[in-house]
Formats: structure tokens, C-alpha cells, sequence
């Protein structure tokens, strides 16, 4: 079996998403062929840890800055000249643009959000209604198989030392579509969908400006912070914010619920999590159901005690 | 110029999801069935489109069975969608076999101009079809969109990836749209509308004349698992400075996870 494997990389240093892809395709014993895209992607300083055979780079011309359109183009030419069985990537846009498409143009199968994956014999499941159950998913012997699994759900295992990858070049062109800006976005935290720690915040803040109380108690865990449909549809905070069935689906570590009641589309999104911890005023909120400690009380008295308790973890 | 809105019908937000006795799918015995949210923005930005230029002809397609997904028509031609076709199949289909008869049958109708979809569809959420029906006709798409502005061919959309970032992009049509969240507010039918629709044309095409069967989909799903049981909540009791410390020991000591 061979794998192809799109990295995903930050500061010289590949994502943890990917090494829990490095380390299935390891398990495997596959064969295993690597790709990346974009500034340093020829100069990632710890490929020599997994295994790789060879190490495709696209740093220039269409390549450059984000172009999933260019991005497919490359992943294709090296596919027409490895021949992989499995191509594998993590959960992200970017992703979900380009693996569709290779399927299509390969003749492939296609499917996204793996929670659980092994490749020798094949096996996977995901959740199905954002989270309100989870299927195994089957895919047709013979036919290439196209994958995407979510962040934060494999083990990573230890990476052995070996020798780095030979790296060669790839180009990919983009004639439909053209990346005019890009703006804004924080490095500091991580994106809800990786992150380890979540803290979401309800209605039950009251205003948005409250939503800094939950800053505060995300600054010293370095933990991303999340809401509720409501307060989305109110206009407090943003979409990109929202965790639930028409938001994000994600399964931290541990996610605290502050001043969220529980509707069963924010359960969907958030109820893999490994620990929840409920904080509300009202004890028959039907979150507390679903968690691992709750707390009923006033969330502008226990944010403030909680951000100096995690404070001084530090 | 011809304009299509693809959408799914999907169970509501509000469902519990109950398995087949066998657990091989869902129980879909009194789901109450609505137009994806994802796909309403679609919708809306198709109409908002007519609206700005009124030769356009703008047609709802759906993949279902006939019985179930006539509704979600009736309803996107309610909003204002000029007609529909209806792709008629009880059969499961996989992301590329939906793809591949919505492709067909928009070529059968002559092409596009523009199409728009839903970023995904929240039951299965895999995010393939609006892509693969793109990849399939042969012209870019930009997904989870929630900015599009309009300059004669040329479309500039935004969208925002992980993190917060926001990317914008040009593209010219013929292209196809994935919309997000926050690119509209989709408007309600209204009664008039409703009226209306009972009276626009329904295209019926059988999946046989578009070359498709659910024999061919490569991807099915089974042995369906509903979240297990957690153990009961543990409540902490005291003022919120022993709540506080409290919760951070059990986090640290029981749970381990920080």
C-alpha cells in the first residue's frame, strides 16, 4: 500500500493534525509519499521522523498563497506519478475544496471528518448528525480512497529519528479562481476545531461585552473560546465562533459551558468532548446531563474566581 | 442566464436521532424534514440575484425521494425560485453519484450560469458535493462563502477559513458558490408565495435517464453507534471561590486534564 499524506505545517514544524495522520499511515506499514504547499513547505525540519519516502514541495508561483484550485492541480501531478492507494489530509477548508475534486478526477471515493481511522485492514468511523451518532464507514475494495479526519482524535505515537525525505518539486496552476486578499486571523490561539481546551459562552452572559470574562479564563490555558447558536443569531460574536450542528463539531479535552442551557443542536456539536463542565444559574438546564461537573451559580461571580485559580496553575 | 439552487432535505436541528433496529441507519419514523440552513443562503442569494437581474431563470434541484423532497421545492419556489427539478431516488446515493446526477442534469437543462449550494448538509456533513458537482462541469467554485459582490462576470467572494482569516477570492461565471452562515438573511415563504408555488413546474427526471445508481456509490455507512451515556453530572457545591477551586482540582486530579 502507498499513502499520500498532505502536510500541514507551522513555523518549520509539522501541525499535530498531521503527525496523527503520519503516525496511521505508519501503523500501516504503508508506503509513505508526503506533500505541502506554500512558504517553507520545501524546509519542514521534522519529516526525517516518520518514515517518508519522498517529500513533494510547492512553494512557488500559483503555490505560493492559499489556491485550493492550484493545490488539487499539484496533489493530481504527483498522483499521476505515484501511484497511491489512500491520500490522506486532515479536516480543514482548504481540504474540503480540494479532495472532492480529486476524487471526481480520479475516480475515487470521498469522505470527511474521520474521528477514528485504521488503513490495514481499512477501517474508519465519523460522526453522523453533527454528532448525534457516529456510523463506520465503508468504502468499495479497489476503488482510491480519498480521506480527511479530523483534528484531535488520533494518537500521535513517538516519532522514531531516521533520515529526511529526498524533496522534489511540484507546480500547480490556477485558472478559475484568484486569492485577492487575506486578512485578519489570530496564530495566538487555535482554531475551535483543534483546539484542546473550549470555552463557550450563552445567553446566559447577557450582553456581548461579557464575553470577556471568558477571555480572561481562556489566556493562561491557552484555550479557544466558542458559543452558542443564540448568541450567534444575536450578533454578539461572529459564526467561525459557533459550536453546534450549524456551527462547529469539536471534542476537546475539555469543554466548559458557560451560561449555555443545552439545546439539543449545541449538544450535537460539543457532546464527544472528553469533559464538560457546565456552569449556569439554573439547575434544570438539560446541559448539566451531559456533563462531567457542573456548577450552578452566577458566571460573573465564577469566571473571575476561575481565571485566578487557572492563573495560578501556571 | 440560468441559475440552480442545490439543496437536501434534512432532518430539523431539533430531532433525536433514533437507530433501525438493526442500526444500520437512522430510524426516520416522524422526523420532521426541512430545507438544510446551509442551502436557505443559497437560495436567498439566488433569488437576491433574479432580483438585481430579472432575466434570470432561477431553478431549485433536489436529489430524494419524490414523496419527501417535493416539500423543500415547494418551499425554495415559495421564496421566489422561478421552477425545479426533481431528481427522484429512493436509493442511497454517496457523495459522487449525487454529484454526478445533479451534473447531468444541469447540462441536460444547457449549463449554468451560476449555481449555489450550502457549504454541507447537516446530516451527513461531509462536504462533497457542491466541489465534486463543480469538478464534474468544469468550473471553479468557492465554498463556505459569506461576502459576494457582483461586477458584471467577475464575482468577488469572501470567506473565512480556521482561525479567523478571511480570504477573498475572484472568480468569473460560470462558478459555483457554497454559502455559509452570514451571507444573508433567507427570507420566509410568504403566503402569496406559497400560492405562487402550488403553480410553478416540478421536473421530474428518474436517476435512470442521468446514468445513476446507488449500486455504483463507493461509500455507505453502518453499524451506527448513538454518544454513550455519561456518568452522572457531579455538582460543586460552595461560593463561587470554592466552586472555582474545587472544579480546577477535580480537572487536575480526577480528570487529569489540565
Amino acid at each position: 500500500m502507498k499513502v499520500l499524506i498532505c502536510l500541514d505545517f507551522q513555523d518549520g514544524h509539522l501541525k499535530n493534525s498531521t503527525q496523527e495522520l503520519l503516525t496511521v499511515a505508519g501503523a500501516s506499514g504503508a508506503e509513505i509519499i508526503t506533500v505541502a504547499f506554500g512558504n517553507g513547505a520545501d524546509k519542514i525540519s521534522d519529516l526525517g521522523d516518520w518514515g517518508i519516502q519522498k517529500h513533494y514541495a510547492g512553494t512557488s508561483g500559483a503555490l505560493a498563497k492559499p489556491s485550493p484550485e492550484a493545490y488539487t492541480d499539484a496533489i493530481h501531478k504527483v498522483l499521476a506519478s505515484e501511484n497511491c492507494d489512500v491520500v490522506l489530509g486532515s479536516s480543514t477548508t482548504v481540504n474540503k475544496d480540494v479532495f472532492p475534486r480529486l476524487a471526481i478526477r480520479m475516480d475515487g471515493a470521498f469522505i470527511s471528518d474521520l474521528t477514528e481511522l485504521k488503513l490495514a485492514p481499512f477501517a474508519a468511523r465519523r460522526p453522523m448528525y453533527a454528532g448525534k451518532c457516529t456510523a463506520a464507514v465503508n468504502i468499495k475494495d479497489g476503488v482510491k480512497k480519498f480521506l480527511l479526519v479530523r483534528p484531535n482524535q488520533l494518537t500521535i505515537s513517538n516519532p522514531k529519528k531516521g533520515r529526511a525525505p529526498e524533496v522534489a518539486t511540484v507546480d500547480g496552476a490556477a485558472t478559475g479562481t484568484e486569492l485577492t486578499d487575506v486578512a485578519g486571523g489570530s496564530t495566538k490561539t487555535l482554531d475551535l476545531t483543534e483546539a484542546n481546551i473550549i470555552i463557550s459562552g450563552g445567553r446566559g452572559l447577557k450582553e456581548a461585552d461579557k464575553f470577556k470574562l471568558l477571555y480572561d479564563m481562556a489566556e493562561p490555558l491557552g484555550a479557544t473560546v466558542g458559543a452558542s447558536r443564540a448568541v450567534v443569531d444575536l450578533g454578539w460574536v461572529p459564526h467561525s465562533m459557533q459550536v453546534g450542528q450549524t456551527g462547529k463539531t469539536v471534542a476537546p479535552s475539555l469543554y466548559i459551558a458557560c451560561g449555555i442551557s443545552g439545546a439539543i443542536q449545541h449538544i450535537a456539536g460539543m457532546s464527544s468532548s472528553k469533559v464538560i463542565v457546565a456552569i449556569n444559574t439554573d439547575e434544570k438546564a438539560p446541559i448539566f446531563q451531559k456533563s462531567t461537573y457542573g456548577i450552578v451559580g452566577d458566571i460573573f461571580e465564577i469566571a473571575p474566581a476561575l481565571t485566578e485559580e487557572f492563573k495560578a496553575l501556571k | 442566464m440560468r441559475i440552480f439552487v442545490c439543496i437536501k432535505q434534512v432532518p430539523d436541528t431539533e430531532t433525536r436521532i433514533k437507530l433501525s433496529a438493526d442500526a444500520g441507519k437512522i430510524d426516520e419514523a416522524g422526523i420532521k424534514w426541512v430545507i438544510n440552513p446551509y442551502d436557505e443562503f443559497a437560495i436567498e442569494e439566488a433569488i437576491k440575484f433574479k432580483e438585481a437581474n430579472p432575466s434570470a431563470q432561477v431553478t431549485a434541484i433536489t436529489v430524494g425521494p419524490k414523496a419527501r423532497v417535493n416539500n423543500a421545492l415547494l418551499t425554495a419556489m415559495a421564496m421566489g425560485a422561478d421552477d425545479s427539478i426533481l431528481i427522484d431516488s429512493t436509493e442511497s446515493l454517496d457523495g459522487v453519484q449525487t454529484a454526478k446526477a445533479l451534473a447531468a442534469a444541469i447540462q441536460k437543462e444547457g449549463g449554468a450560469h451560476l449555481i449555489y449550494a450550502g457549504k454541507l448538509s447537516i446530516d451527513g456533513s461531509t462536504s462533497a458535493v457542491g466541489p465534486m458537482l463543480a469538478e464534474l462541469l468544469k468550473i471553479p467554485h468557492v465554498s463556505v462563502a459569506t461576502e459576494i459582490t457582483y461586477s458584471g462576470s467577475a464575482l468577488t467572494i469572501k470567506r473565512e477559513v480556521e482561525g479567523g482569516t478571511m480570504e477573498t477570492y475572484k472568480v468569473n461565471t460560470p462558478a459555483l458558490i457554497a454559502a455559509n452562515k452570514g451571507l444573508n438573511k433567507p427570507r420566509f415563504a410568504s403566503l402569496p408565495g406559497i400560492m405562487k408555488a402550488k403553480k410553478k413546474p416540478i421536473k421530474e427526471i428518474p436517476t435512470s435517464d442521468l446514468g445513476v445508481t446507488g449500486a455504483n456509490s463507493a461509500v455507505s455507512f453502518s453499524q451506527f453507534e448513538l454518544p454513550k451515556e455519561r456518568a452522572a453530572c457531579k455538582m460543586i457545591a460552595g461560593d463561587a471561590k470554592a466552586q472555582a477551586k474545587e472544579l480546577v482540582r477535580l480537572l487536575r486530579e480526577e480528570a487529569k486534564v489540565l
